[in-house]
């Protein structure tokens, strides 16, 4: 996309629920990375949640009403853009499949999947972003969250936005393909292989000595935030977004204002 | 073998616990998975030999009566005999039946999970017939009178301490009497004790990675060649396989050869790859009197044509299970059932009931390394969905659980209830979090989560509400 062109990407952000209830910050530092790259956003009220907790149960009904609400809320849009590799991968691979065989809903679904992107990746691979104007000084590592990496195949467009933050050093995670643990219901359903896994996790984190923990998706963040923290850990979590739109004024997750 | 499927959570939490476990597992998990990234990063053509794989197995799957049928013909026209067992039951009497035509007391047994499918073990030995395994993974865990934990390394659970003990602890009466420590000793010092074994045993029972419809051979491939052995020194060897495992020809071996080794242990290939073709004929130095092939199908046919045929391209290499998170905090015996790990996951409730079996396909993170890894490409965590939903209609899983989803679905199908609903209750939370410091220690209805870890305090007001009120 060509930002100086006339017709500017009119971008449907998908907020997904655990930023809209956990962290909005995360929502506005996405707004501003759309907008800085040219996009005018624009955010559906009709949209709650992709329907994973849904899809991931079994609950294939549910699932495909969720499903349909979304596919109805976004249909407007030149883009659907969501800051979680996790949701975006529902919507993309997960929809359609769905759907198949259904005729009103199916080449719903797929048109919908075609134009849905994960943030950062649709800041690098579509809108043609480059660098970013942010700066953070001190180290960071970066978590591969599992969908986004092998879903939608998201790897080096993080990395390659963060090296253009001012200050920012990167320590890269030997292990940062490894699942965390989170995994939706998961971690309530099967709380002690969970937290056997984000402790694996938490160690091998703390052992990067970096300042700050990022990742793209909140249910990871949550899961590793919560866990160093429990270990009295001083490393910071952050959702990625929040750095590369300069906005890391606000607590860090699990932390506040006087900590 | 009796299911221990459902206590799964229990035993995920023993398993955790163990330190000798832990350390197997580690081993494990730097040993195999770096092996499997080094042997597929050397080999340019690797994904394409991925595909190529693929592609046959879906090819054979499609055509399975006409290779199986073909595969009979030339087993009979070598001199061997098929022997098609539709269940477990059947396919063990089978074995039984020839153990006594050879007058078997003792049989010797090379590495084979279809033998564990069908419970052969116990089964032989409660009718007068001594098994004795000689692959040594699966020596170790005859002596420690467990399952195996691995479909390609029954032992890996164990540490080399724990064999050390173990064979101190049986090897005595053999005269052996000192506690090995190395493991080059501890293998000499079984392969001793096997020795006379091989010689005394009347009918030798191996599995099969293979069955080649051309020639009507069978393969194993291992890395002890325990399994030769074990199928050239008795009167009668006896292969347990089943129907998913024949392949068109030898070429079409080699393919699936070229990615097996690579997928498993990172190998090029494994140190044997033995073909066996019939009994021995007039003027061979040496071969089996007998040859039998017990083809077990156990309702793989009836996987043919749904949406989890998939699994039968399966080669068990493993490499699922070594790169699962799951697998690697928990151990094989975790799953409770023959086939642990993704493969696991996907295969079990097939056999068990998915009423037995139904924690196996929930237990995943749905990470999705299992799909990627796994050289016949096929889709781990699909499969499980599937189990899952089929769980999820028979109302299988806990009331709690469904009732919390259903719950949330409800509200999350009526966005301006959804909204209103999460307004007020991220409103309350995001206060009661500030004051403590930006997290929670314990949370009434999420003890799961905060047994082990804070949970982080959401920011206060929703993202839609500040949105709305027009905050950019
Ligand atoms: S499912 Fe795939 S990775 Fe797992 S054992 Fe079978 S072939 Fe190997």
């Amino acid at each position: 996309m060509n930002t100086k062109s006339a017709h500017r990407a009119n971008v449907g952000l998908f907020v997904t629920c655990l930023v809209d209830l956990y962290r909005p910050t995360v929502g506005f530092a996405a707004v501003k990375l759309l907008l800085d790259a040219g996009c005018t956003v624009e955010v559906p009220e009709s949209q709650t949640c992709c329907g994973q907790p849904a899809y991931n149960s079994g609950d294939r009904a549910d699932t495909k009403a969720i499903a349909r609400n979304t596919i109805a809320a976004f249909e407007d849009y030149d883009y659907v853009v969501a800051p979680s590799g996790s949701c975006a991968g529902m919507l993309k691979h997960h929809y359609p499949r769905l759907f198949e065989g259904d005729v009103d809903w199916e080449l719903r679904a797929k048109s919908l999947a075609a134009k849905t992107h994960e943030l950062v990746s649709f800041l690098t691979d579509i809108a043609g972003v480059t660098e970013v104007k942010a700066a953070l000084q001190g180290s960071v590592t970066y978590h591969d969250s599992c969908s986004g990496l092998r879903e939608l195949k998201i790897k080096e467009q993080p990395r390659r936005l963060l090296g253009t933050v001012n200050g920012l050093s990167l320590k890269e995670l030997p292990t940062a393909e490894t699942c965390c643990g989170f995994g939706g219901t998961f971690c309530i359903k099967y709380a002690d292989v969970s937290v056997e896994m984000v402790s694996r996790k938490a160690e091998d984190i703390r052992a990067t000595e970096a300042d700050l923990l990022l990742a793209g998706d909140m249910g990871c963040l949550l899961n590793m935030a919560g866990r160093l923290k429990r270990e009295g850990s001083e490393i910071q979590v952050r959702h990625v977004a929040e750095v590369l739109a300069g906005m890391t004024d606000r607590p860090a997750i699990g932390e506040t204002e006087q900590v | 073998m009796q299911s221990e499927a459902l206590n799964f959570k229990n035993a995920a939490r023993g398993a955790i616990a163990d330190p000798n476990l832990r350390q197997a597992l580690s081993n494990l998990e730097t040993g195999f998975v770096a092996a499997r990234s080094r042997a597929a990063a050397g080999l340019d053509e690797f994904e394409a030999m991925r595909d190529v794989a693929v592609d046959l197995k879906n090819h054979i799957l499609a055509n399975l009566d006409f290779y199986l049928a073909r595969f009979e013909e030339r087993v009979v026209a070598q001199g061997g005999t098929v022997h098609f067992c539709a269940t477990a039951e059947e396919a063990r009497q089978t074995i039984l039946d020839l153990c006594r035509d050879y007058g078997a007391k003792t049989v010797t047994k090379g590495k084979s999970m279809v033998a564990e499918e069908i419970a052969l073990n116990p089964f032989l030995e409660a009718n007068g017939v001594e098994p004795i395994e000689t692959d040594l993974g699966e020596y170790i865990i005859q002596l420690a009178e467990e399952p195996p934990s691995h479909i390609i390394g029954p032992a890996v659970h164990k540490t080399k301490d724990q064999v050390s003990d173990l064979f101190h602890e049986h090897h005595g009466k053999y005269g052996k009497t000192e506690r090995l420590t190395e493991p080059e000793d501890l293998v000499n010092e079984a392969r001793e004790v096997l020795r006379q074994k091989y010689f005394d045993a009347d009918v030798g029972i191996t599995g099969a990675n293979f069955l080649i419809a051309e020639t009507g051979s069978t393969i194993i491939v291992t890395n002890e060649g325990n399994g030769d052995l074990t199928q050239m020194l008795t009167p009668a060897h006896v292969v347990i396989s089943s129907i998913d495992k024949v392949v068109p020809t030898l070429e079409d071996v080699s393919t699936i050869l070229r990615v097996l080794a690579r997928s498993a242990t990172g190998q090029e290939m494994s140190a044997y790859t033995t073909l066996s073709t019939g009994p021995k004929r007039d003027g061979d130095l040496d071969g089996p009197g007998g040859f039998h092939v017990v083809l077990l199908d156990n309702g793989r046919s009836d996987l043919l044509g749904t949406e989890k045929q998939d699994m039968l391209r399966c080669i068990r290499c493993g490499a699922c299970m070594n790169h699962c998170p799951v697998y690697l905090a928990v151990g094989g015996h975790t799953y409770g059932w023959v086939y642990p790990g993704p493969i696991g996951a996907a295969l079990d409730p097939h056999f068990l009931g998915i009423e037995e079996a139904h924690h196996l396909p929930n237990a995943s993170t749905f990470c999705g390394r299992c799909q990627e890894v796994c050289p016949m490409r096929i889709p781990l965590p699909s499969i499980m969905r599937h189990w899952r939903e089929e769980a999820f209609e028979k109302k299988v899983s806990a009331k709690s659980e469904r009732f919390g989803v259903k719950t949330w679905a409800f509200f999350a199908r009526r966005p301006k209830l959804y909204r209103l609903a999460t307004r007020i209750a991220m409103r309350l939370m995001g206060r009661a979090g500030s004051v403590r410091g930006g997290r929670f220690e314990s949370l009434p209805f999420a003890s799961g989560w905060t047994r082990g870890r804070d949970m982080p305090a959401p920011e206060g007001r929703t993202f839609m509400d500040r949105w709305m009120a027009g905050e950019r």
